[in-house]
């Protein structure tokens, strides 16, 4: 399945910040065809540091995409049978309008003049786009992490646009750790002298600094045990220390590679401005409990979380789950057995397939 | 209960391999929102919603049975009966059923006041203790009982509060309780003589009085 991105640019959005963007632009990519009622497309959102590419093979880069093992034909998310879209988040450097992107006003790129955004201001944009598709309602809205987030929001801002909502891996709210976690990211990228308060698209980036954020990352992407198994205490090339700072371990070996590799594909700026969208989402704002946000919401839902994910604990899911059922919400819940972590709704996809087939077709059936 | 002795009347249908469940079936009124707790892997929930159409709703504790029953399209949550209702509203279910799993809750008068609380109805089917059998075998072996419905060690038996008919019926006593319906099952057989000795299985319908 070769797949080929497109771009859509909309006028104008207003922020959650009271600021205005203008223009949007909105790097997309979809798999599978609308049928004739417009009544079976899924929206998928990515995690923080994904793009628009989720399936097929990019005719641009010849790359499969972050979730083709779960997007085609006979997959989980059969497009045979549905139309799936995936759009690049709106503060995302790939394609879609960012600090990246130049600023028609100033004729150079926005970097730190670009203002802040929010979950609800990406979902806002989806929103735009999903119009412009003339889709009524999504019959899912689904994603992994800062994904499943979207799709949290999703369901409360636009209860009567989507049929039903799949978050995997995700939370509410940041907790404390969480947050923690993102700040080091940003310290990391900001203490960098070539990230020049932002300013850096003329000349070389912070590479060094985003290589650490980075690597922080992954870290907390893995757990104890996926780490333990991966490397170990493995030396990487050598059978005793080299009593230096040079690469020793398999493991220290590994998150250089990940960060060197992340700088090539990824812009510092938006590092800063997503993980700040990330820690403001709160799905309790403007609504005083959880319960009441979902107040409004049809929507079924299946919630996953993954057992030794310990950047998205399962009590985080369990709390969405539970005020679902306070609202008496159809919600299917269940905590997959796994020792890859976070990563895990990325590599476990037999066992979220079976799940993920199952829910959709049941909801293709109980739908209007 | 008619307590007809007509041999067609003695015996019930199966449903999905399960005498009690064919007799939940026949209770469950279409477009009923149910719930069931301990619902395995969903089977009786997919059957109700497909031949009764109703809103189907799970509890269940180990997550590969979830698993299972979410793949066949039935809202399950993965939790723990003894604390896992405390989240529903009043009165959020028409039915909720109990199927051979009182006797494994921690605290079943507890469980069972909440499942009035969250249900107008509530159906409970469990094993009989007082079965001649279980009273045979102990009387005998001095031991546990064994039995073809209580087939564990005492030490590897997922049951923890043994109780009968009687027990039962005296609870719901204690509890104010109405007993709506009841019904005696040894296999496929309808037990109308003393049930206590002779059902291997009691299934009891009841609701809060008032």
């Amino acid at each position: 399945m070769i797949v080929e991105a497109n771009t859509v640019r909309f006028d104008s959005i207003s922020l959650d910040s009271g600021a205005t963007l203008a223009p949007v632009d909105v790097a997309y990519e979809t798999y599978g065809r609308l049928n004739a009622s417009k009544s079976n497309a899924i929206l998928v959102l990515h995690a923080f540091s994904g793009d628009a590419h989720a399936a097929g093979i990019s005719h641009e880069t010849g790359k499969p995409g972050w979730w083709d093992n779960m997007i085609g034909p006979g997959k989980a998310f059969d497009t045979n049978k549905y139309f799936m879209i995936c759009s690049n988040v709106l503060g995302g450097c790939r394609g879609t309008t960012g600090p990246g992107s130049v600023n028609p006003a100033a004729g150079c790129p926005y970097a730190m003049s670009f203002p802040v955004i929010t979950i609800g201001d990406m979902v806002r944009v989806q929103r735009m786009l999903i119009d412009w598709f003339g889709i009524p309602r999504l019959l899912s809205v689904t994603g992994g992490s800062m994904g499943g987030m979207q799709a949290l929001e999703w369901a409360v801002s636009f209860p009567d646009r989507v049929v039903s909502a799949i978050p995997i891996a995700c939370t509410t709210r940041h907790s404390a750790q969480q947050i923690a976690f993102n700040e080091v990211g940003r310290q990391a990228i900001m203490a960098d002298p070539d990230w020049n308060n932002g300013d850096y698209y003329s000349g070389k980036p912070p590479a060094r600094g985003l290589a650490v954020a980075r690597m922080v990352g992954h870290i907390t992407f893995m757990s104890d045990d996926s780490m333990r198994e991966k490397f170990g205490r493995r030396l990487r090339g050598k059978e005793t220390f080299g009593f230096d700072f040079d690469v020793d371990f398999e493991v220290e070996s590994y998150l250089r590679y990940r960060g060197s590799e992340f700088v090539t594909r990824f812009d510092a700026n938006s590092y800063l401005y997503i993980t700040k969208a990330m820690d403001y989402f709160d799905l309790t704002n403007g609504h005083g409990s959880l319960a009441a946000a979902f107040e409004r919401t049809e929507a079924r839902f299946l919630v996953i979380s993954f057992s030794s994910d310990w950047l998205y604990p399962s009590y985080q899911s369990q709390e969405i789950v539970r005020a679902l059922r306070a609202r008496n919400c159809d919600v299917a819940y269940v905590e997959l057995e796994s020792n890859y972590g976070h990563d895990a709704f990325l590599v476990d996809v037999a066992e979220q397939t079976d799940l993920i087939r199952g829910f959709l077709a049941s909801t293709v059936e109980k739908a209007p | 209960m008619s307590g007809q002795p007509a041999r067609k009347q003695a015996f019930v249908r199966e449903l999905l391999g399960r005498s009690d469940y064919a007799i939940i079936g026949d209770i469950v009124e279409p477009g009923a929102r149910v719930l069931d707790l301990g619902c395995g892997e969903g089977e009786l929930l997919e059957w109700l919603a497909q031949n009764k159409g109703v809103e189907a709703r799970g509890v269940e504790i180990s997550g590969a049975k979830v698993q299972r029953a979410i793949a066949r399209g039935v809202s399950v949550y993965q939790g723990d009966i003894d604390q896992g209702l405390a989240d529903y509203p009043d009165g959020a279910f028409d039915y909720v059923i109990l199927s051979q799993t009182l006797q494994e809750t921690h605290r079943p008068r507890k469980v069972l006041r909440e499942m009035l609380r969250v249900g107008r109805r509530v159906i409970v089917a469990f094993p009989n203790f007082g079965h001649w059998r279980v009273r045979l075998s102990m009387l005998v072996s001095g031991g546990a009982p064994r039995t073809k419905l209580f087939p564990y060690e005492w030490y590897e038996s997922p049951n923890i509060h043994f109780l009968t008919v009687l027990d039962f019926e005296a609870l719901a006593a204690v509890e104010g309780l109405v007993v709506e319906r009841r019904y005696f099952l040894a296999g496929r057989r309808k037990v109308t003589l003393f049930p206590n000795l002779l059902a291997e299985v009691a299934v009891f319908q009841v609701s809060a009085a008032g």
